[in-house]
């Protein structure tokens, strides 16, 4: 272990301390706050009152908003779900030329800022696509929410497919079950963990993502982070603002618990 | 653990030389079957849109009907360097960038030592969850937080009224701090992970041989964890490099590159277009940089 004098113990504890204090009271006073009287967002508060989860509740906006985001999430998963997938037995079974290429084109969407990609795919929406008579629409949002997905799955299940043994699957050959009987029995059953906490964490960043979104949406159609920023540039209902983002912080416990516990059973297994 | 980064471990390499023992033909055709569709999504979707993007950067606006004329000029990236406004923004987003990785590897050294080497088993899980739980809290949330916190009536105004100070109210600086809170478990977490795989008796073997504490941490420790330090930063100056709406909604009057580009996407496509190309050139510079380190492998 390393042994560190007392007084550089108490320097690191209170980093430690510093860093936790600067991370959870941030997200809690956005959670006090929306409980907040006043209608802009104040410390301290003025008031209890649970009327601005009243107003988010009943508001058909924010209902429209989520639905969107979940169809678009999914819609992304799903693509990075199958491309991340076949991207990452491409690179843990075979050994070819450019390989680090892929791995690099893989990673670049999200290595490259936001507004980058957002940009070069609208510039594509708008001013390419339309030239050739395709109109993408809502599914552009999807497309550009897809392709920096990938890496999620990607990294999963590539880490752990360098840790199966890829005899089971010759093995099954051997014994005549054909390709597509091996995949679903003895192939996707090693990984699946990884692919479910992948594919997790890909919903997830596609419901946060803002920037891209902004570039890629159809005119009208709103997610839930694009009706979120629309309501912080007008502060009057700051504090239904808050309602939402509380929420939002509750339900973003739920990828990174099944996801810890994912990677638990994967380390088991 | 899984993170967004997952340190990639060495590939092993005796897998897949079973694979290729099989019979090649079969092989490739295999391979061609997995590579084609995620490598033609990639290409044809991403780096085509990003190819065009880099054509549309050299067409200009008609000045009398406002339309996007397709030709060649340079105008567009010149402007990058003759505007004062867009220069002194492009290297003010730099500075922002650099500012926010260097905050962020000072902070998180310490924290996975204490993390992955001090604190006991129970300790060391509870931070390791504490680390990973605000990453997913929505990047929104956390800018709605600070909003909070930095706002003139907000919490550090209120914590710090006592002193007879107060806190910096929405500029450059506070732009500096949010993308800290916005991008630090990205460079936390693969320093936790690479701090944690230094085996315990290279402690001890420094020790040992008389090097004290600090020295260990210095000599030791750093070395080993320089690639997952420069793996987090790559992401720290990415993601602070290219994001304009910290700037819009808590920067006060101060502009990125990511607001230029904003601004100008539907007045003139092609100046936005030519604009995105600074973080992209910053980019792989710091990837180039980083490169003649001699720490990439691990990206």
């Amino acid at each position: 272990m390393l042994q560190l004098s007392k007084s550089a113990r108490v320097v690191l504890m209170s980093i430690v301390a510093f860093v936790l204090l600067v991370i959870y009271v941030p997200l809690l006073l956005v959670v006090v706050n929306s409980f907040n009287v006043a209608s802009l967002a104040s410390w301290p508060i003025k008031g209890l009152t649970t009327h601005w989860w009243v107003v988010a509740w009943e508001s058909p906006f924010i209902r429209e908003a989520l639905l969107n985001s979940v169809i678009v999430a999914l819609g992304a998963t799903i693509i990075a779900g199958i491309l991340g997938t076949m991207a990452a037995f491409a690179l843990q079974r075979y050994r070819f030329f450019g390989s680090q290429s892929i791995n690099l084109l893989i990673v670049l969407p999200i290595a490259l800022p936001g507004v980058v990609t957002g940009v070069a795919f609208s510039n594509t929406y708008n001013s390419v696509l339309p030239v050739i008579g395709i109109n993408i629409g809502y599914f552009g949002m999807i497309v550009a929410h897809a392709t920096f997905c990938i890496v999620m799955v990607f990294n999963n299940v590539g880490a752990r497919l360098r840790r199966m043994n890829p005899g089971l699957a010759e093995a099954s050959m051997d014994l005549g079950a054909n390709l597509w009987q091996t995949f679903r029995l003895v192939t996707f059953p090693q990984f699946r963990p990884a692919f479910v906490a992948g594919a997790i964490l890909a919903f997830a960043l596609s419901f946060d993502e803002v920037i891209v979104t902004i570039f890629t949406a159809p005119p009208g159609v709103e997610t839930l982070p694009l009706w979120i920023l629309k309501e912080m540039a007008r502060p009057s209902q700051a504090s239904v603002v808050n309602v939402v983002a509380t929420l939002v912080i509750v339900f973003s416990l739920i990828p990174v618990y099944v996801s810890l516990r994912m990677s638990r059973s994967d380390e088991d297994a | 653990m899984t993170s967004v980064l997952q340190v990639p471990e060495p590939p092993t390499q005796a897998k897949a030389q079973v694979v290729a023992a099989r019979t090649p033909r079969q092989n490739r055709r295999g391979l061609l079957w997995l590579l084609t569709p995620p490598a033609a999504w990639l290409l044809v979707l991403y780096i085509g849109s990003l190819f065009f993007l880099l054509i549309t950067a050299f067409w200009f606006i008609n000045p009398f009907t406002s339309k996007v004329v397709p030709g060649f000029t340079l105008e567009n990236f010149v402007s990058i360097l003759t505007v004062p406004a867009y220069l002194t923004t492009a290297i003010r987003s730099l500075l922002i960038a650099l500012a926010v990785t260097f905050i962020a590897i000072v902070l998180a050294v310490p924290l996975a030592i204490y993390m992955a080497k001090i604190a006991s088993p129970p300790m060391r899980a509870f931070l390791a969850l504490s680390i990973t739980l605000p990453l997913w809290a929505g990047y929104l949330v956390k800018l709605i937080a600070m909003r909070v916190v930095f706002t003139e009536n907000g919490f550090l105004n209120w914590l710090l009224a006592p002193f007879g100070i107060s806190g910096p109210g929405f500029n450059t600086s506070t732009v500096i701090i949010t993308l800290t809170y916005l991008w630090f478990p990205f460079m936390a977490l693969p320093v936790y992970t690479a701090v944690r795989q230094i085996p315990n008796n290279y402690f001890d073997a420094s020790a040992d041989l008389g090097a004290n504490s600090w020295r260990t941490i210095r000599t030791v420790v750093l070395p080993l964890i320089k690639p997952a330090i420069i793996a987090g930063s790559v992401f720290t100056f990415s993601l602070s490099l290219g994001d304009y709406l910290v700037a819009r909604f808590v920067g006060g009057s101060t502009q990125m590159i990511g607001s230029i580009i904003a601004s100008n996407i539907n007045l003139n496509p092609p100046v936005a277009a030519a604009f995105s190309f600074v973080p992209i050139a910053f980019v792989l510079v710091y990837l180039w940089v980083v490169r003649k380190m001699g720490a990439l492998e691990r990206l």
